[in-house]
């Protein structure tokens, strides 16, 4: 085995006292500013770029990774504790994890949210460490007609989030699509509701609308009196363990949150967002489906443990085959990964398919140092659950203005222009509103984030293809995204058809005249 | 008093003395006789972290660190709309000596995109510092061998070639236009995608989804090497010491593209404060730290300032803003 050689010669490097201490650092910082919303792990690692002219470029890497998967540990803890996630990839987590924060089990929501991100990252980087090449095979495959397929696909799966209410679902859909919409566009330079406004050139950032939707909407409606902290469950903080009933619904779902992360990570402007809605939708509807059965009722809406396994899994999964892409292909997937591209330069190396060969040590470092480093949040995550939990001690007043004044560091921070604090009150009173009036707000984040994934490769797809709309089904991997949507909306229109009609027999049987 | 109010009284007080602390540094660090520009300076980069422009300042602020020409230089990223945002930014700092803004060929296509209010004429010219070139590649199987069979492809069906690069009115895009009009094809008919950088365009070259990629040539130096992709073409003036690939001029096309990135002042200040600002600057390119800058990231020296690079610059003002219309983004 040449890679576990040359891993174990990393872990040689990696466990040096220096590169340990550095890894540390990265890990305390990253889950600090995963905490934090408005603050994530691309801005920490952006203000850290300089110190690339002072550190020797394996110390830096190890340091610059740790912040990444800490960020990706550290966003579930406010979202779970105060329904205000830290970064976007726990969005999907705050849905369910605070409605068990509600519910007194806050501790165990977030002990499984940080074995779910254990398990992700873990899982994750080992497929890097020994079949990077596969992975690289694997991004190779998708053009623009592939990506849209996939985007397709994932509209449709995450619609089990907008499912409640058809109408508020869609609702939402059309708002976060809007918000999307607004900017240059960068296939045709057309200005799109932008009325003449320099700074809304580039439209939305990703960060405005989360901290706007999420975190001051959050605010504003815990100000308006319908916050959700009526009741003292909510400072309950009981022993982190999961019980045996807890642990044999987490384990498949961690499993299947990681599958879903795994392949995302290598997909560009995919994110770690996407695939935790799809591990949400998932396990809604195998709860669903299995209460159904007549197995364990479906606790969805009310604090479902394998809504915070799931998508904490999927988010932290996508890091290792970011980290792989980026090594391999110099290919950036995410935020935190291009500015760590910059880095590579900064250094005079670039990514790429000889970085293996002429930087071995460094890699091979690197990767060691990822498991060091999820081993590191493990450890660090999981005692301070109950610790996180008595966060909720503070009181109110307190902790919101808090999570305001980090909100508005952050969203000034990433471009210091006061445009984005108007644009963020804008928004943060349109979550409010949302808040108000129950439409739900997952939508609005799905569509800004697929929404122009969908529209930008599409039409890459049909300029490439000048215009033939065969160009999409041009592809193995592409008909079979379709052929898997085409099946599962098959399936769910049968299962319909079965449901009303046993509805309707259950409807007429108290009523034996009537058969007569 | 409880123990919480006590514990947030504390915190209080080492959030003041914090604050104290950095404002008697501040106070003390600009006290002293040299000039406002030479204790702090500060970089405007109009554009996210991450990026060439950003790499600039980043570079240049080590530079100026390690060969004590500034006591304390910051970087500020003030990015959107092509850099126009930080160039607006910039002109309303007017009269500001210690501040520099990064600028280069990318921003010129910028203005005109983004129909800026405000153009490189409104700010103070100080030097020109580095230049990098594009390249223009296909991958290894593909049936262009040589710049004369993309380019006979283009003149039969120019919507046939998809040509892969970084965003519109940037750099890449610019040259693809300039080496279709010097072919003798409409460059509004050139089958342009738009990535959001080099690595994006890769991987759809990689899988075949676009036929040419142009973007700098560090971004592909790798895959070239590795023999993934083939190099066609640099847009370099002359061929570039130590890359194999011949210039697009050697090829018989006039298409002359450096990427260049330079720093502007705000508008309104004084003849001796420019001076002084042009004075640090040189300095910085004569450090070792600058010198190490160039060779690393395999930057060619083009240092330039005052009145020669004042013409440089309207001369290539007038140049790109002629082509970025020609491709109707204005």
């Amino acid at each position: 085995m040449d890679a576990l050689n040359h891993l174990m010669t990393g872990f040689a490097h990696a466990l040096s006292p220096e590169n340990l201490l550095w890894a540390l650092l990265g890990v305390l910082l990253g889950t600090a500013v995963g905490v934090l919303p408005g603050l994530g792990s691309s801005m920490a690692v952006a203000l850290l770029l300089p110190i690339t002219f002072q550190l020797d470029p394996t110390a830096a890497f190890i340091m610059f990774a740790a912040v990444y998967y800490g960020g990706l540990f550290g966003d579930s803890t406010a979202a779970i504790l105060m329904n205000t996630p830290g970064q976007s990839s726990a969005i999907a987590t705050a849905i369910e994890g605070y409605q068990m924060a509600r519910r007194g089990r806050a501790p165990q929501a977030l002990a499984t949210s940080a074995i779910g991100a254990f398990i992700g990252a873990i899982l994750s980087t080992t497929l890097v460490a020994f079949f990077s090449p596969a992975i690289i095979d694997l991004a190779l495959q998708f053009g623009p007609a592939e990506y849209f397929a996939l985007a397709v696909f994932a509209f449709l799966a995450t619609s089990a989030v907008v499912s409640q209410s058809m109408v508020r679902g869609l609702v939402a859909l059309c708002i976060g699509l809007v918000i999307s919409l607004v900017g240059i566009d960068g296939i045709s330079g057309a200005e799109r509701f932008t009325f003449g406004m320099p700074q809304l050139f580039e439209g939305f950032s990703i960060v405005t609308i989360t901290v706007a939707l999420l975190a001051i909407g959050e605010v504003l409606h815990v100000a308006g009196g319908h916050g959700g902290t009526e009741s003292g469950a909510l400072r309950r903080s009981g022993t982190p363990w999961l019980g045996r009933k807890d642990l044999r619904r987490t384990l498949p779902a961690w499993m299947r949150g990681t599958l879903f992360g795994l392949p995302f990570g290598v997909i560009p402007s995919g994110g770690s967002e996407i695939p935790t809605f799809l591990a949400y939708g998932t396990e809604r509807k195998l709860a669903r489906r299995r209460a159904a059965r007549g197995g364990a009722p479906d606790e969805f809406g009310n604090g479902a443990i394998e809504g915070v396994a799931a998508p904490e899994a999927a988010g932290s999964a996508t890091a290792g085959t970011a980290m792989g892409a980026l090594l391999g292909l110099g290919l950036p997937t995410s935020a935190t990964a291009a500015i760590m591209l910059a880095a590579f330069q900064q250094y005079g190396m670039q990514p790429g398919p000889l970085l293996f060969e002429r930087n071995g040590d460094l890699v091979w470092a690197l990767l060691a140092s990822l498991f060091i480093g999820s081993v590191m949040l493990l450890v660090l995550n999981l005692p301070f659950a109950p610790l996180w939990a008595r966060l909720l001690l503070i009181p109110k007043p307190y902790l919101y203005a808090g999570i305001t004044t980090f909100s508005a560091l952050g969203v000034y921070a990433a471009a210091s222009a006061m445009a984005d604090l108007w644009l963020m009150l804008l928004l943060g009173l349109l979550g409010f509103m949302m808040r108000r009036y129950g439409i739900p707000l997952a939508p609005v984040l799905i569509a800004v984030i697929l929404g122009p994934v969908a529209e930008t490769e599409l039409r890459r797809a049909l300029a490439v293809g000048q215009g033939d709309v065969a160009v999409l089904f041009d592809s193995g991997i592409s008909l079979a995204l379709y052929a898997l949507i085409v099946i599962v909306l098959g399936v769910v229109t049968v299962n319909r058809a079965r449901a009303a009609r046993a509805a309707r027999a259950q409807v007429s049987a108290p009523h034996p005249a009537e058969k007569v | 008093m409880t123990s919480k109010q006590r514990t947030l009284r504390a915190l209080g007080a080492a959030a003041a003395a914090l604050i104290i602390g950095a404002a008697t540094v501040n106070a003390a660090q600009s006290g002293d006789g040299a000039s406002e520009a030479r204790s702090k300076l500060t970089f405007i980069v109009p554009a996210d972290p991450g990026g060439g422009w950003d790499l600039v300042a980043r570079e240049g602020q080590n530079a100026l660190r390690e060969g004590d020409v500034v006591a304390n230089s910051q970087v500020v990223n003030v990015p959107g709309a092509g850099g126009t945002i930080g160039l607006a930014q910039t002109v309303r700092q007017a009269e500001t000596s210690n501040m520099l803004m990064v600028t280069g060929t990318v921003m010129i296509g910028g203005i005109v995109v983004n129909r800026s209010a405000h153009t490189l004429e409104d700010v103070t010219p100080i030097a020109r510092l580095a230049d990098d070139y594009e390249v223009i590649v296909v991958p290894a199987d593909s049936p262009y061998k040589t710049t004369a069979d993309l380019v006979d492809a283009l003149r039969e069906d120019p919507r046939a070639v998809a040509i892969g690069g970084g965003s519109l009115g940037g750099t890449d895009h610019l040259l693809a236009a300039m080496i279709a009009r010097d072919v003798g094809v409409d460059p509004q008919q050139v089958n342009y995608i738009p990535f959001s950088g080099g690595g994006e365009a890769l991987t759809s070259l990689l899988s075949h989804s676009v036929d040419v990629g142009i973007s700098g040539y560090n971004e592909f130096s790798d895959q070239i090497e590795a023999g993934n992709l083939r190099a066609l073409a640099v847009s370099a003036h002359e061929p570039v010491p130590g890359i194999d690939v011949p210039t697009l001029a050697e090829q018989g096309i006039d298409a002359v593209l450096p990427n260049w990135r330079g720093v502007m002042a705000p508008p309104g200040i004084s003849a001796e404060e420019r001076e002084e600002l042009t004075e640090i600057v040189t300095e910085m390119t004569r450090t070792p730290a600058w010198q190490d800058t160039l060779e690393r990231n395999r930057w060619d020296d083009t240092f330039q300032s005052g009145a020669e690079f004042e013409e440089f610059l309207s001369a290539e003002i007038d140049r790109i803003t002629t082509i970025t219309e020609e491709l109707g983004l204005s």
